[in-house]
């Protein structure tokens, strides 16, 4: 008993130690738990919703591009696509590897995203494939807790239901290239486009509204369990174009499988209505994404569809420049609507001589006569009398020789030669010879099939320096971002030359005689004036004049004539100008003029210009076109 | 005279349940309370498949614990070295055995629940050290051969556990027989001795740590070394336990838990769920009925009127005090990583087991505080 208590007593005393040193433990799990969950809590915290919080962008939709009518003319579809987020994988090749198992990646594929993987943030999904089938999307969210940081993405992806007939008007959009990256962070998203030619480039920044975001909770294997927050962002601006797509379809479809444009404008507004060039394009491949066979194909094609023809093409008036010529004779009084001059069916200056195009000659010629048959030795005649500078002068007051400013990008400038350009250019001094080439649009001057409707326009105006334009309205929501238009400038031409002029070309279309007679507008309210243009594009040598030139059928193709005509209607009351061209198609009687008496015909018909339509219709100022690299490209213009 | 002291310290069954420690036991069924809470939470509130389990596994121990609290304490240390051994037998048998053909199985499988030998080895220690240092008289305790034969049945076990290797276990059967060695009178400069020859071998010893182990131990020291390896489980569970702060972010709220970025929420770290559910309140709420259970246990021992009890009162409690330091310490990155749950709470029915063995002889001794017992078990030898 003694014994026991004495170990009793041992027993407690050592108890005590111990139940002290375990107290003191005990302590030491207190004093922590207040340093991680007092003292250091705010830190933890923050590392908590690092953990749990993901940032996503939201791309806004693309503006919608619409036609004078409101028809939707670039519009945005649901698109399906399998997005890679590098973070979320620990191994990025072993989750293609699975990847491939559903849907074949190829190398050159897997390339790409690797290095797209290097280029981009960790967090920044990647896009491996769009436009996927419901089936491999199925296939894909199925498989997913095998595939970590694969995730399907709902897009929307541009799309042109009339692909082919506006492709060089709209431009297309494409996935981001490595120059074009810029602080704006949406352009680094997976699977965004911009704006790379066309409308599209233009009002790109416009279109394409600025970036949502969206904040989500996700676990620990990066799946998100809930939405916490949603900002939308700006959607991009509705833009409403000056074109009428059912006559933009019709001229396009006129054209057929020839290379050429139709250009049709408002005299009065500069309201572009149609603008085709062919062949066109399909814009939505290349927001696929094209093969290299495909862009081969569309590189070498020998019709050049990826050019706008109607602002990018050079091309030598031919007789449709006569009306300069004539204007500039008139104005500086060397000829009078009554001054004749005899053709002989050539002329001769020096020891050149100078054909006309009806071999045997067109006998005594006066202005009318001159214009409704295009004689040529008239022209040359006159052109020698006027002299170039003041055909230049008269050319540029027309809107030749330098660019509109059209609010598209690759618009050139043609060229309205003078002594003054020869002498810097060439550094030659300016032949007389070469102005007679002139008189008849040949030689050195070249101009665009979009510069031709304006130099109509303005003849057909009353001399008002109208210019061209496609844009009627950015609509952002309610507000409408347009300007005015700036009052244009009178050319000061006099209006008696004018009526000249015009009555002349009414004679082209509408009395027996006239090169276009054929092609005329048999309904009076419709009925059109015009002037027929035909291009050499070869010379042709003495040795075949002599024996018998050629007819365009037996020429290849490349060395053909190109046909051109220009022309507005009403003949009483001008509203509507056209410029046709189409290369190496021949004569412009046979081949231009048709087509060009059927789109005006139905212009009239359609009377998209009419007043009250849409009113009121005012002109954008035209944007500067933003280049993506940072660099201002504008200047270049 | 024998007959008559044992017909005497024969308690009745109405006797001894009127002496049972009904608050301890109400305690006990409140802690484990707390765990089915959280067991509902960390399977998004539900049953399935954890807390409806865990009570049910808890009801069947609660039986058994009443079972033992109720049979004689004298019986215990009568076949306290009989219950060594065949512990030590089952921990050969699974480990060698193991080894040899069943891969790495710890455990025997009884159909209802798998019986862990080296769990059941922290009890049959205690009573086995229990039962030898209450034969022995203060004399004999300080004589240093007769610590031969305890720190064999230390090491045994001890030995045969880290082959598995189960540091965890380990470390928590030397350290609860150290705490019986220490309170059983052994001179504080035996430890000294020991420790630093603990000390003097660690390298040695580091050799023989398996791979992942090291890693363990040098994660410990820089969890921000590997932050998606070994790390990952410690730093998560810190941002859950810190994210928590004060008074948490509510019931079934833990976003660390509930977006799978802590580990083992339902089991090893079932604490860091309730501290950041619930916050320091309730992590401090649930350390508080920690230390009533640590309380009553001290309280017990001491006022055991037989060395074996006491011994018993002190190792059980010892064992229950690891469990919890060892767990709540790991959680908050103060140890390094070992597979210790936090008692009463986390999921899993084998240290469940032995906690309310162990809490049923803690009971026993409770009820026989009284019952003087000779150093071989007779009641007439003090």
């Amino acid at each position: 008993m003694h014994r026991d208590s004495e170990r009793h007593k041992q027993f407690s005393r050592r108890t005590a130690l111990l139940a002290g040193g375990k107290a003191v433990l005990l302590s030491a799990l207190v004093g922590r738990m207040y340093f991680l969950q007092v003292v250091e809590s705010k830190r933890y915290k923050t590392l908590a919703d690092e953990n749990r919080i993901n940032f996503r962008l939201l791309a806004p939709p693309r503006g919608r591009i619409v036609d004078r009518f409101g028809v939707p003319i670039a519009d945005n579809q649901q698109n399906y696509q399998v997005v890679l987020i590098p973070e979320q994988t620990e191994d990025i090749e072993e989750t293609l590897l699975r990847l491939g198992r559903i849907i074949p990646i190829r190398n050159s594929e897997k390339k790409r995203i690797l290095r797209e993987v290097r280029r981009k943030r960790s967090f920044v999904p990647v896009t491996l494939r769009e436009n996927l089938s419901w089936e491999d999307v199925a296939r894909i969210e199925v498989n997913t807790p095998d595939l970590p940081g694969i995730m399907i993405d709902v897009g929307q992806s541009r799309f042109y239901p009339y692909a082919l007939e506006t492709a060089h008007v709209l431009g297309y959009v494409a996935a981001v290239s490595e120059g074009e990256t810029t602080d704006d962070p949406l352009l680094e998203l997976p699977g965004f486009r911009i704006g790379k030619s066309g409308i599209e480039k233009v009002y790109d920044l416009a279109l394409r509204g600025s970036s949502g975001n969206l904040q989500v909770e996700v676990n620990a294997f990066g799946r998100v369990i809930r939405e916490l927050e949603r900002n939308e962002g700006q959607p991009g601006t509705r833009l409403q174009l000056t074109i009428d797509t059912e006559l933009q379809k019709l001229a396009s479809e006129k054209l057929a499988d020839e290379s050429g444009s139709v250009v049709v404008m408002d005299v009065h507004s500069g309201d572009v209505l149609a603008m085709v060039s062919t062949p066109g394009f399909d814009p939505n491949a290349f927001n696929k994404g094209l093969s290299t066979d495909e862009w081969n194909a569309l590189v070498n094609n020998d019709k050049s569809p990826l050019i706008n023809k109607s602002i990018g093409g050079h091309y030598a008036p031919g007789s449709t420049f006569k009306m300069v010529v004539a204007m500039a004779a008139l104005e500086k009084g060397v000829i009078s609507s009554e001054s004749e001059i005899f053709c002989s069916g050539k002329t001769e200056l020096g020891n050149a001589t100078f054909h006309c195009w009806k071999k045997d000659g067109h006998g005594v010629t006066n202005l009318n006569k001159g214009i409704a048959q295009s004689c040529d030795v008239y022209f040359y005649e006159i052109a020698k009398r006027t002299g170039i500078e003041r055909i230049a002068e008269m050319a540029r007051r027309l809107g030749l020789g330098a660019r509109l400013g059209l609010d598209l990008p690759g618009e050139k400038p043609g060229l309205v030669p003078s002594n003054k350009w020869k002498k810097a250019v060439i550094g030659a001094p300016w032949q007389q010879g070469e102005t007679l080439l002139a008189g008849i649009g040949q030689g050195y001057v070249l101009t665009t099939p979009l510069q031709l409707a304006v130099m109509i326009s303005r003849m057909v105006n009353g001399g008002v320096a109208v210019t061209p334009h496609l844009t009627r309205d950015l609509i952002n929501g309610d507000d409408v971002l347009s300007k005015n238009e700036e009052e244009n400038k009178d050319i000061g031409l006099v209006p008696a030359h004018l009526a000249l002029v015009r009555d002349a070309m009414n004679r082209v279309v509408n009395v027996p005689g006239g090169t276009a007679f054929n092609s005329r507008i048999r309904k009076t309210e419709f009925r059109m004036g015009g002037k027929t243009g035909t291009a050499q594009v070869r010379r042709i040598s003495k040795q075949e004049r002599e024996t018998r030139v050629l007819k365009n059928e037996e020429l290849p193709w490349k060395e053909r004539d190109h046909a051109l005509f220009v022309g507005y209607a009403p003949v009483d009351a001008p509203r509507y100008a056209i410029s046709v061209v189409v290369e190496h198609g021949g004569g412009g009687s046979k081949i231009a003029a048709p087509i060009a008496r059927d789109v005006l015909e139905v212009a009239q018909r359609r009377n998209a210009a009419r007043p009250g339509d849409n009113q009121p219709v005012r002109k954008l100022a035209k944007p500067k076109i933003v280049a993506l690299s940072g660099k201002d490209e504008s200047g270049q213009g | 005279m024998a007959i008559e002291f044992l017909n005497k310290s024969d308690l009745s069954l109405g006797q001894k349940l009127w002496r049972l420690h009904w608050i301890f036991v109400l305690v006990l069924i409140a802690t484990a309370s707390v765990g089915f809470v959280m067991l509902y939470s960390a399977a998004n509130g539900s049953l399935e498949p954890w807390a409806g389990r865990q009570i049910l596994r808890f009801s069947m121990g609660l039986g058994l614990m009443l079972l033992v609290a109720m049979t004689n304490l004298r019986i215990w240390l009568k076949y306290s070295y009989a219950f060594y051994a065949v512990t030590l037998v089952l921990l050969g048998a699974v480990e060698l055995g193991g080894t040899i053909g069943m891969g790495a199985q710890r455990w025997i499988d009884l159909g209802v629940i798998n019986l862990q030998p080296s769990e059941l080895m922290k009890v049959a220690l205690v009573l086995a050290l229990a039962r030898y240092f209450h034969g022995g008289n203060m004399e004999e305790v300080a004589r240093p051969t007769f610590l031969l034969a305890p720190l064999l049945m230390v090491a045994a076990p001890t030995a045969l556990v880290l082959r598995q290797p189960d540091l965890g276990t380990a470390v928590m059967l030397v350290m609860g027989s150290g705490a019986i060695f220490f309170v059983a009178g052994v001179k504080m400069w035996k430890f000294a001795v020991l420790l630093l020859g603990a000390l003097i071998s660690a390298p040695v010893g580091w050799q023989f740590l398996r791979e992942y182990q090291k890693q363990r131990v040098l994660t410990f020291l820089n969890p921000e070394s590997d932050p998606l390896g070994s790390g990952y489980h410690i730093i998560q569970s810190k941002i859950a336990l810190g994210s928590g702060g004060v008074f948490g972010k509510g019931f079934m709220q833990g976003s660390q838990s509930h977006l799978s970025f802590l580990p083992e929420k339902q089991t090893d770290f079932i604490f860091t769920m309730l501290a950041e559910e619930f916050g320091l309140m309730g992590g401090l709420g649930l350390l508080c009925l920690y230390i009533l259970i640590l309380a009553y246990g001290f309280n017990i021992a001491l006022n055991c009127r037989n060395h074996y009890g006491r011994l018993v009162g002190m190792g059980v409690t010892t064992t229950f005090f690891l469990y919890v330091f060892i767990n709540i310490a790991m959680v908050m990155g103060l140890i390094p990583v070992v597979g210790v749950p936090l008692p009463l709470i986390s999921y899993g029915g084998t240290a469940m087991m032995t906690l309310l063995l162990g809490f049923g002889l803690l009971l026993s001794v409770h009820i026989n505080r009284d019952e003087p017992i000779g150093r071989r078990g007779a009641a007439d030898d003090f």
